[in-house]
Formats: C-alpha cells, structure tokens, sequence
C-alpha cells in the first residue's frame, strides 16, 4: 500500500459555437448627442465579461476610448436577436456582428465630420482618442463629441449601425456524412501530475500544465482568469462533481448544492497556464471562444495520469475513491 | 403577529427596523434596509455569501435572527469604501480579476476583511483557511487568495 505518482496528457478541439439550424447573432449601435456609443444586444454577460469585450470591439471598430462606449445586453424583449450565450460563441457571433454595426455607424459619423470639416470622408481617420483627423493634416481636426452634436441638432443624421452576424446551417453530405459543424477551432493540451493512495483509493492532483490556443486574446487578463477557473472546473469535473453519485439508486443521491462536491480553496492543483494567440480567419479581430473547451483537457488528462499511477482505466466520471478501489480489486482479481 | 423593534449600527450609521420576529439579518439588510451587498445563496449557511461582520466576527447573516442584533455594530461589503474610495481589499479583487460573475465577492471580501483586521500579514494557509467557508464557482479561488495577500501587502506598506 502506497501513495502512486502518475502523469497524463490529453489534448483537445474545440468548436466556437455550434451548427444549430442556421446560427445568427444581431447587434445595433447609435451615438449618443455627446458621442458617447451605446451597444445594444440580447447576449448575456454572466460573469465572462462579454460587456467589455463588446465595447473594447466597438470601441476599436470606430476608434473612441473603450469608456466611450456603453453595452447593454440581455433584455430579450427590447434588444437584437441573439442566439444566447452559450457553446462558447458570445465573443465570436456578438463581436463580429458589433463590428458590422460598428462600422455601419462609423462611416455616418465619418460623412458628418466630413460635411463640418469641409473634406471628403474618405480622408479622414481617428486618432483612437475622440478625434476624427485629416490624413496627413492632423492639424485639421474634429472631435467626436462635436460631430455628435452636429449630427443630432444640426444636420439631422443618426450615427447609427446594425450588424448580423450569421453562421449557416451546415447539412450532412448524404454519401459520407461530412458536414461542417463549426468555423473556428480552439485547442487546448494539459500535462496533469496525481497522487493516488491505493489504500484509499483518494486522488491528489499536484500540478496541471495547460496550453491554451485560443485565438487573439482580446482582453489577456480576463482570459487568463477564464482559463485559470476553467482548469480548475476541470478537475473538478475528473474527480467531484456528480449530480447522481450512486446512480441509479436516487435514494443515495444529493438533495440540493450542500451536498454537490467541488474543490476548495484547500484542494488546488498548482496550475499553469500558457496562451498561445493564433489569430482566427472569422473572429472578431482574430478572437475564437475560450470558455468552455478551458476545462476539457484537464479529466482525459487525470483519468490518464491515474492510470499512469495504478493501472486501472476508470471510464466514468467523477473518478471516485471508491470507482478506482473497485477498479484495483477487480484488477487483482485477474 | 407583533413586530420587534431592533436596532443596529450598519456601517456607521444607526438603523431601526419594526421587523416580524423571525425575520433574518440577510432578509432584515436586504428587503427592510435595502443594503444588498449580502447575497443569498444557500440560505443555509453553507456557502457564505451573506456573510457579514458583527461586532468583529464574521457571521453568516442569513444564519442570524435580526432580533439578536440589537445593539450591535455591523459592517458589510456596501460600507467599506470611503468618500468614493475603495477599501484595500475592493481594489485589489480588481487588480487581481479576482471576481468573474461576483455573487460570491461581498462575502469573500467580509471573510478575507476579518482575516486582516486580526491578522494584518497572513501566510497563504492562513488565507485559504478564512476564505474556506466561502464558495466560488468561477475563478478557482487561486485570483480570490492572490487578491487577499495582495491588499495585505498594500496594507502593510502604508502601514510602513
């Protein structure tokens, strides 16, 4: 009887976003008089920070400050339709929808500025600060703030866009089957270390190295903590998490979230995290969707490393105490 | 039935409260007073995120009958920063993106609060033993430990 060491490797794709019947998302955009922008979803910001990539994406799109900009999402009765925050494709589809409309209403305030500046839009740009500058004459200039005001009191235009962003169904191939399920791919590959008493049967993760492929990071902060909670849920779901521990029998079964176990701030596996940017050809300035393919890799990879400890394939999750003293006494016993 | 009279200090300024006996301290902030820093989640005390400080302990609010309160001093996440400023603790969750969906913050932040006020230079053991009875379901807790030890230590150079 001993404490085992065993290490597993396990390397994942992951789509952004899913095939549906036909996958769109819509998003609109308008100035306020004061040049402040207002994005209007449907999407839901649960926690991911949606409304910052949305307005960091806006912002760049028409080249204000990141403050400029207001997101307000998630009333489905009032905003853009949207197919709902989910498999990973917020920031994919509501980005580039946010750019279209972003863009939409750039080239107005742009014809605006171009009416006030006495030039022709088409040589003019912004100085990413709330300015709207000739090219190569920066000295004749205008900011957005007063070509708002023009633009409402004035000359009686809307600094307006609509965007919709829209994935086609893909149908099956009917001779093979073949089908395209998804246009983006993040990857991911995580090195996991366990301990495993083989007395007890407890499983102790050490350490988890995970890279992340995921595209441009458009915000690298909140995705490295997307990425450091998705790892950990990640081992959670190896060896936790079960709604149904003694399945079938619901009598042995959890009543409610007191009894649904996860790690604590006890139970962390030192984890690393490396991020590897590979912009993607249809994402919103090259971003793909890492929310949820972040805690994928890491059960393949301690299922693996606990085979890699004691020798026993457990093939259904969570790897319990008491899934692998069954695996090891049945494996005696051959 | 007859209502209680009850009254407390909540972050500085006194409260009285004509409340139905039986009413909990996390009902009492929340739908009588209006702060709604504490959260339920549970409502059973196990997840801490109605956490809040009475008299210099941490409590479980949705665990505390308001009628026990009289006279007591209460803090809670609303009340600690001052004039437009953040407490220590509120700006380094920031820093640190210890905070993804926030439910759990305000408790977080009370439990890692009582921490160190008693104990001003935690080691880390010692800050994962005071955010225990705290649970979080989006950052992993690692973000919520670096962002304690990290207003420690903002603390302790002021301090200096």
């Amino acid at each position: 009887m001993a404490i085992r060491r065993g290490r597993g490797v396990a390397a994942i794709n992951y789509p952004t976003g899913m095939n549906l019947g036909g996958d769109p998302t819509q998003a609109l955009v308008h100035s306020t008089p004061t040049g402040n922008f207002m994005v209007t979803l449907s999407s839901v910001d649960l926690g991911q920070g949606m409304k910052q990539i949305m307005a960091q994406i806006c912002a760049e799109t028409i080249g204000v400050p990141t403050d400029r900009v207001v997101v307000d999402t998630a009333d489905t009765d009032t905003g853009p339709h949207c197919m709902g925050t989910f498999a990973s494709r917020g920031t994919h589809r509501a980005g580039n929808a946010v750019i279209q409309a972003a863009r939409e209403a750039r080239q107005v305030m742009l014809e605006v500025a171009a009416e006030e500046l006495e030039v022709n839009a088409s040589d003019l740009e912004t100085d990413g600060q709330g300015n709207i500058l000739v090219k190569g004459a920066p000295q004749k200039s205008i900011s957005i703030f007063d070509v708002a005001l023009s633009a409402h009191f004035k000359r009686g235009r809307s600094i307006s866009g609509r965007g919709m962003f829209l994935i086609p169904r893909s149908y099956p191939e009917k001779e093979t089957g073949a089908m395209k399920p998804s246009t983006c791919y993040a990857h991911a590959c995580t090195v996991a270390e366990v301990e495993v008493d083989d007395e007890t049967g407890e499983v102790t993760v050490v350490t988890v190295k995970n890279v992340f492929e995921i595209g441009r990071a458009l915000n690298p902060k909140m995705v490295e903590q997307q990425l450091v909670g998705g790892s950990w849920m990640g081992i959670s779901h190896a060896l936790y998490e079960t709604t149904e521990p003694y399945y079938p029998n619901r009598d042995h079964g959890g009543t409610d979230f007191n009894q649904y176990l996860m790690p604590g701030p006890g139970d962390l596996a030192e984890t690393e995290i490396i991020v590897l940017e590979r912009p993607s050809a249809d994402g919103p300035y090259g971003a793909k969707g890492p929310g949820e393919m972040c805690a994928n890799p890491q059960i393949p990879a301690v299922a693996n490393a606990v085979f890699d400890a004691v020798g026993v394939r457990i093939d259904t999750l969570p790897i319990t105490p008491e899934r692998i003293l069954r695996a090891l006494k049945a494996q005696a016993a051959n | 039935m007859a209502k209680v009279p009850v009254q407390f200090t909540l972050n500085g300024s006194e409260k009285a409260e004509f409340i139905d006996s039986g009413t909990t301290l996390l009902q009492a902030l929340r739908d009588k007073i209006g702060d709604t820093s504490p959260k339920g989640g549970c409502h059973q005390g196990t997840c801490g995120a109605c956490s809040v400080i009475i008299d210099g302990e941490l409590r479980l609010s949705c665990l505390t009958l308001a009628e026990t309160c009289d006279g007591a001093v209460i803090s809670t996440t609303s009340g600690l920063s001052e004039s437009g400023v953040l407490h220590p603790l509120q700006r380094a969750f920031l820093d640190t993106f210890a905070t993804q969906c926030g439910f759990c913050t305000p408790g977080m932040i009370m439990a890692a609060k009582v921490l160190l006020d008693h104990t001003p230079n935690p080691s880390r053991d010692e800050v994962v033993e005071a955010l225990s009875g705290n649970i979080c379901r989006c950052t992993g807790y690692e973000p919520i430990i670096q962002a304690v030890l990290t207003a420690a230590r903002a603390n302790s150079q002021n301090a200096a």
